[in-house]
C-alpha cells in the first residue's frame, strides 16, 4: 500500500513521446521501452505467484481428496468450510489476514491458496470417484489389492477431471493474483494499480499488464489442455 | 488342477433382509464341467457365483475347489487363480486391449515377453485381430468388448472361469455368436465353467449341466439339459423350463445324432443336411405338410427322418 508518507510518485511516462505524453490508447514504444523494468519482472512475479499457489493448493487438495475417497464422511465437512472460504471476496480475506501474516507474500499466497483448494478438491474428489462400478468389480475379481485399484484405476481415471479442476485453478488464480499488488508490489496487478494512482491513468500501462495477464492464462491453460492429453490419451474430448 | 467345484451346504442371508439369499446349496461340479446356473432373479444364482471367488461372503458351509477350502488363501491370491467375466464387462478404459488382456498375468510378475505373447495367442483366440491389442475399449463394439473381458479372464490360464451373464447386455445376433464360440472355446480349452444366466435357452444351450435355483436360493435341480427337460423334478421346474420341453429337448439333437430309417426312391420330404437339429427337422415337416425329411449329405441320400421317430427319441 502506498501512503503519503511512501516515496513521491513519478508517473511512469518514460521518454516523452507524442503518443505516450498525449496518452494515446497504446503505445508499442513504451512497451518496448519498459519491457525490462517494469512488465517482465511484474509477469515473473506472477507466475511464481500462481506457481506457488497452485501447487500448494493442489497437493492439500489432492491429500484431502485421498483422505476423503478413503473415509467418505470427511469429505461434507471439508466441501462447506470451503465454500464457506470462496464466498469472502478476496480484498476482504487480505484485510483478515493482515493482522496475523501482515503486509507480504505469505498473506497473498494464502488467500490464493484457499482459492485453489476450494476449486481443486471436489475436483479430485469426483475425479476418484468417476471410476465406473462395473470397472471396479472387474478389477476387485481380477485380484487387485485395494492399493492396485487407488493406483492403477481409480487415479489414471481421475486424470480428466483433476486436470479439468487444474485449468480452471490456474485461470483464476491468474485472474485473482491481479488484486494481490493491493497488498504490495507484486505481479501483473502492480502495473496496474500505478497507473491507476495517477489522476490521469496511464492507458498503455494498465491495457499491456492486463493483456500479458490474458495471455498467461490463455498459455497456461493451452499447456494444460496438451498435458492431459499426453497424460490421458484415451479420454476423448467430451471427458474433458 | 482339474478345476472341480464342490459347494457344501453353502447359507447366506443379507443384512436387513428376511430369509436367505442361498439355502444350503449343495453342488458338485467336475473339473472341465460348463456348469449353468439359472433361476428367477432372487434366486441367489449370482451370489453363488461370487462366493466361489469371495467377492461375497458366505455365512455357513464352504466351498471347495480341487479339495481346497476357498477360505484357505487370501482373497487377492485366490481371484489371481480365477476367471472373471461381468455382463459389463468392465474393462479398464484407460488401457489399451493388450494392457488389459495382460492385467492378471502383469499381477503375477510375468516377463513383458511373455505377456505379450500371451496376449497375441489370445486375441486369436477370442477371434480378434492383432492391431486390436493397441486400441482402447471405447474404439471397439459391444461384441468385441465381451470377447476381450474373456481374453482377459483367461490370461493368466486360470482352471476355473466364472461368468456372470457374460452375454445379457449384448443384441441377440452376437450373442448367439459368442455363445456359439463360447462353446467351441470350452472344448478347446478344458476349463471348468461356472455360467449365470436368467436366460433358460441359454442354459439350454450352453451347459452340459444346469443347477436351477428358485427363491430363497434353494436348489431346485441339478442336472444335465436333456435330463431335466425329460424329467423336471416338481412343477416349479416343469413351469420355469416351459410348456415347450419336448421341443427344446428336440433342439438338443440333430439329426446326424439319430438313426436314420433308409430312404426308397421318389419318397417326398425337404432334403436337408445331418447337422439340422430335430426341432428344425419337425419344424420344417409342419411347415411343408409332410411328416418326413430327407437327410442328405451333399448329393448322397443318408436316410430319412419320420415324424413319429421323433417322439419315440424323448
Amino acid at each position: 500500500m502506498r501512503t503519503a508518507a511512501g516515496p513521491i510518485v513519478i508517473p511512469n511516462f518514460g521518454k516523452g513521446n507524442a503518443c505516450v505524453t498525449g496518452n494515446h490508447a497504446f503505445c508499442w514504444g513504451w512497451v518496448r521501452q519498459h519491457w525490462g523494468d517494469t512488465l517482465q519482472p511484474a509477469l515473473v512475479q506472477h507466475v511464481e505467484l500462481t506457481a506457488i499457489a497452485v501447487g500448494i493448493g493442489f497437493t492439500l487438495a489432492f491429500a484431502l481428496a485421498l483422505v476423503a475417497h478413503r473415509y467418505g464422511r470427511i469429505e461434507h465437512p471439508i466441501n462447506i468450510v470451503s465454500a464457506l472460504l470462496y464466498t469472502i471476496p478476496s480484498l476482504a480475506l487480505f484485510q483478515l489476514l493482515i493482522p496475523f501474516t501482515g503486509l507480504t507474500e505469505t498473506t497473498i499466497e494464502i488467500a490464493l491458496v484457499s482459492y485453489t483448494l476450494v476449486i481443486l478438491f471436489p475436483n479430485v474428489v469426483a475425479g476418484l470417484r468417476s471410476a465406473p462400478e462395473d470397472v471396479l468389480e472387474a478389477a476387485r475379481g481380477m485380484g487387485l489389492t485395494r492399493r492396485q485399484i487407488l493406483l492403477r484405476v481409480e487415479l489414471p481415471l481421475a486424470i480428466p477431471a483433476i486436470v479439468g479442476g487444474l485449468r480452471i485453478a490456474v485461470v483464476s488464480t491468474i485472474s485473482i493474483a491481479t488484486v494481490a499488488a493491493f497488498l504490495g508490489d507484486y505481479g501483473l496487478g502492480d502495473p496496474i494499480f500505478r497507473a491507476l494512482d495517477d489522476p490521469t491513468p496511464f492507458k498503455t500501462e494498465i491495457y499491456s499488464a492486463g493483456a500479458l495477464a490474458v495471455a498467461l492464462a490463455l498459455v497456461c491453460d493451452a499447456g494444460l489442455v496438451l498435458l492431459r492429453r499426453v497424460l490421458a490419451p484415451w479420454a476423448g474430448r467430451r471427458l474433458a | 488342477m482339474s478345476g472341480e467345484i464342490v459347494f457344501d451346504r453353502v447359507s447366506k442371508r443379507y443384512e436387513g433382509r428376511s430369509g436367505d439369499a442361498l439355502h444350503e446349496l449343495s453342488l458338485e461340479i467336475p473339473g472341465g464341467a460348463f456348469c449353468v446356473l439359472v433361476g428367477p432373479s432372487g434366486g441367489g444364482k449370482t451370489t453363488a457365483l461370487k462366493m466361489v471367488n469371495r467377492l461375497i461372503d458366505f455365512d455357513a458351509g464352504d466351498i471347495r475347489i480341487d479339495g481346497r477350502s476357498v477360505r484357505d488363501l487370501s482373497p487377492v491370491e485366490l481371484r489371481r487363480g480365477i476367471g472373471y467375466v461381468i455382463q459389463q464387462v468392465g474393462l479398464f478404459p484407460h488401457m489399451t486391449i493388450g494392457e488389459n488382456v495382460g492385467t492378471v498375468p502383469r499381477l503375477l510378475g510375468w516377463d513383458k515377453r511373455r505377456i505379450r505373447q500371451r496376449c497375441e495367442e489370445l486375441i486369436e483366440l477370442v477371434g480378434l485381430e492383432q492391431g486390436d491389442l493397441r486400441r482402447y475399449p471405447a474404439q471397439l463394439s459391444g461384441g468385441q468388448r465381451q470377447r476381450v473381458g474373456l481374453a482377459r479372464a483367461l490370461a493368466a490360464d486360470p482352471p476355473v472361469l466364472l461368468m456372470d451373464e457374460p452375454f445379457g447386455a449384448l443384441d441377440p445376433i452376437t450373442r448367439f455368436r459368442l455363445q456359439t464360440e463360447l462353446r467351441r472355446l470350452h472344448r478347446e480349452v478344458a476349463k471348468t465353467v461356472v455360467f449365470v444366466t436368467h436366460d433358460i435357452d441359454e442354459a439350454i444351450s450352453m451347459g452340459d449341466r444346469i443347477a436351477i435355483l428358485r427363491q430363497g436360493g434353494v436348489l431346485a435341480q441339478y442336472d444335465t439339459p436333456d435330463a431335466i427337460l425329460a424329467h423336471p423334478a416338481d412343477d416349479f421346474v416343469a413351469q420355469f423350463i416351459g410348456e415347450d420341453r419336448a421341443l427344446r429337448r428336440l433342439a438338443l439333437k440333430t439329426l446326424g445324432d439319430v438313426k436314420l430309417e433308409p430312404g426308397s426312391d421318389g419318397e417326398r420330404g425337404s432334403r436337408v443336411p445331418p447337422e439340422t437339429t430335430l426341432r428344425n427337422a419337425v419344424s420344417l415337416m409342419i411347415e411343408t405338410g409332410t411328416p418326413q425329411v430327407i437327410v442328405v449329405d451333399g448329393e448322397r441320400e443318408l436316410g430319412v427322418f419320420k415324424l413319429e421317430d421323433a417322439g419315440g427319441l424323448l
